[in-house]
């Protein structure tokens, strides 16, 4: 089974972005997703630095996917889309119609793309039709339950790789408003990037002092750290190919030895999930996975 | 300057009544669902079977007018025979169009009912030319629902660099987030817009009045807590107030409705097919206010008389059944952003 980094959804000063890069390259993770997806924006790094940390990230021996952002909604937007998906080296992972669109013939030749986790692919005949479409991988949407993603699995009737959400806050929405300026009573327009003062993001509780939401930019997060370590027992016995995991302020490159000592049997899954506890922002979560509201932590034994 | 073709005016019904009463009060097309979970207001007591369907067909299209269904939820391995099922339905019934979000429903709808018109829901999330041609170009869609996310200038741009009709959203209750891009109710309660056609939904709900004032609850999770004499609103996660930084406020967004009557002139030039009205959970005395006023605007706007001019009254009326009874902009105008 393999380890992928998700996109870096937090905006992150330039140096502490490749730092942290520089660092990846030496974590046994397989897949690299790289790109701004949240806010155009965050420009502390621009396509050509994103294109040379995925050189360096190559170099290295990881598998590269370039990520086009979620919401898309200006003229720029478009070009900024159709740069990335003309890169004419790296993968690109959908994460818009518009996008497909693009990926999948529109104007230009048909390649083989990533379904990103935003695409609200839900069943076999969607996701069979974006297979048709040169779709080769598929990241599942991370509200889907186990028991889901493998009904769609076994109603697919053909292979396409699997990739879920297994680590991180969850993306759970996003807006045209920015919630971050916001908090600030600053226009989205001028925003003064606030969002470079919070490397996860910042914490949103309820009136009673309950850890409830992270906001990050036009991106709402859930507080609670979705994480499946001590569930991957079950995801190793679906035959998933795939566990994403997504970046946080700190302690990454631990988080994914974590994943990898547990997969390869070196740590019980339920100790790598006590090991992980204190490395998370906030308290874990696995919810979702267990056809449940996401903030639930259901407790494997 | 008059468009070529009319607005379109796309009136919610929740209920038989709510259709008889926007038909009445000068709506072009409604909008209904089933009373399950294939469209995104899944609420009990609301929507139609197939005998309410059978007489709101007859009534609105008898007058002339439009009837289109809503079948705008992401079915899953288990229900895709409900969403299909739903989709034959609404073909049965005759109705002018559905719309729908999934795409893999739309390839159904398109191979199995070629003559019916799809229109791409706003749960599609499609909010540029090369997201709504993607469905024009596979499905052939006839319309496209925008996300209230883009400004006026972008949604020109939009307009033209593609064949597809646009619809947008003119008045009613406002998601702040992307629809379609929003699993927050799913965190919380584990149903959502997405896959259950539900929003913070009512059995979740609980208000308890305590020391501390009216609180409300969604699965446990406080949402707001109202002093003695606030108006204490129903608790749709995004609209909550919440703690952030020390700091407590509506966070997310504060309750408020949409409402882009002033802009009418402006979406009738950049080229606006249709205007859509939010409601379909509300009464057909809601329905009844804001399709007559609609209505008014439209036609004094059609007639071409110049200048356009808003009675005050029309805005007043708006405001008495909006949420919050207060209005916005919305994404149309930029420091809402």
């Amino acid at each position: 089974m393999k380890l992928a980094l998700g996109p870096l959804l937090y905006y992150w000063p330039r140096q502490s972005t490749l730092a942290f890069y520089a660092d990846m390259a030496e974590a046994p993770v397989d897949i690299v997703y790289l790109g701004e997806t949240v806010c155009s924006r965050r420009h502390e790094l621009r396509l050509p630095d994103w294109l040379e940390v995925a050189d360096m990230l190559a170099a290295a021996g990881k598998e590269v996917v370039l990520s086009s952002q979620v919401l898309v909604e200006s003229e720029s937007d478009l070009k900024t889309l159709r740069r990335i998906i003309d890169n004419g080296r790296f993968r690109v992972e959908a994460n818009d119609m518009g996008a497909v669109h693009l990926l999948s013939g529109g104007d230009r030749p048909a390649r083989n793309w990533v379904a990103g986790p935003t695409l609200n692919i839900f069943n076999p005949a969607t996701l069979g039709l974006f297979a048709d479409l040169g779709a080769t991988r598929w990241a599942a949407p991370p509200e889907m339950s186990r028991q889901q993603i493998a009904e769609l699995r076994a109603g697919l009737g053909r292979d396409v790789e699997v990739e879920i959400f297994a680590h991180g806050r969850l993306p759970l929405a996003y807006s045209a408003r920015c919630f971050t300026a916001r908090h600030y009573n600053l226009q989205k327009d001028g925003c003064e990037f606030r969002c470079l003062e919070f490397a996860d993001g910042i914490p949103l509780k309820t009136r009673e002092g309950a850890p409830f939401l992270t906001l990050n930019g036009i991106q709402t997060q859930s507080a609670h750290v979705h994480t499946l370590l001590a569930d991957l027992p079950a995801v190793v016995a679906d035959g998933l190919d795939i566990l994403r995991i997504s970046p946080q302020g700190e302690h990454t490159g631990q988080i994914i030895q974590l994943f990898r000592s547990a997969l390869d049997g070196l740590i019980p899954p339920v100790d790598a999930l006590q090991e992980a506890i204190p490395l998370l922002p906030e308290a874990p979560c696995n919810g979702f996975w267990h056809g449940r509201p996401g903030v639930e932590q259901l407790v494997i034994h | 300057m008059t468009p070529a073709r009319p607005i379109e005016l796309v009136c919610p019904a929740g209920s038989l009544p709510a259709l008889k009463t926007a038909v009445d009060h000068g709506a072009d097309c409604v909008y209904l669902g089933f009373k399950d979970a294939t469209n995104a207001r899944n609420f009990s007591g609301l929507n139609f079977d197939d005998k309410a369907i059978a007489e709101g067909v007859r009534y609105a299209q008898q007058r002339g007018r439009k009837v289109l269904v809503a079948l705008n939820t992401y079915p899953q391995a288990d229900n895709w025979k409900n969403w299909t099922t739903a989709v034959d339905r609404a073909a049965e019934a005759g109705v002018d169009a559905i719309i729908l979000a999934d795409p893999g429903l739309m390839a159904y709808a398109r191979k199995v009912h070629p003559a019916l018109r799809l229109h791409l829901s706003v749960q599609g999330s499609a909010t540029s030319h090369d997201a709504v041609n993607f469905y024009h170009q596979h499905f052939g869609i006839s319309r496209a629902v925008l996300p209230r996310v883009l400004s006026l200038a972008q949604v020109e741009q939009l307009i033209a660099h593609t064949p597809v009709e646009i619809e947008v959203f003119g008045f009613g209750g406002l998601c702040v987030m992307v629809e379609g891009r929003c699993a927050l109710s799913a965190y919380a309660t584990g149903e959502s817009p997405n896959c259950q056609g539900a929003c913070s939904p009512g059995k979740h709900v609980r208000w308890e009045q305590t020391p501390k004032g009216m609180e409300t609850r969604l699965n446990g999770i406080l949402i707001d807590r109202f002093a003695d004499g606030e108006r204490a609103g129903y608790p749709t996660l995004c609209k909550g107030r919440f703690d952030v930084n020390g700091e407590t406020y509506y966070a997310i967004e504060e309750p408020t409705s949409l409402n882009t009557l002033e802009l009418l002139p402006e979406l009738a030039r950049i080229g606006i097919s249709a205007i859509k009205i939010e409601g379909r959970q509300r009464s057909p005395a809601y329905v009844a206010q804001v399709t007559q006023v609609w209505r008014a605007a439209i036609d004094r706007l059609q007639q071409g008389k110049q200048p356009f001019r808003i009675e005050p009254a029309w805005m007043a009326d708006l405001n008495k059944v909006s949420e919050g009874q207060s209005h916005t902009l919305g994404a149309y105008y930029r420091p809402w952003k």
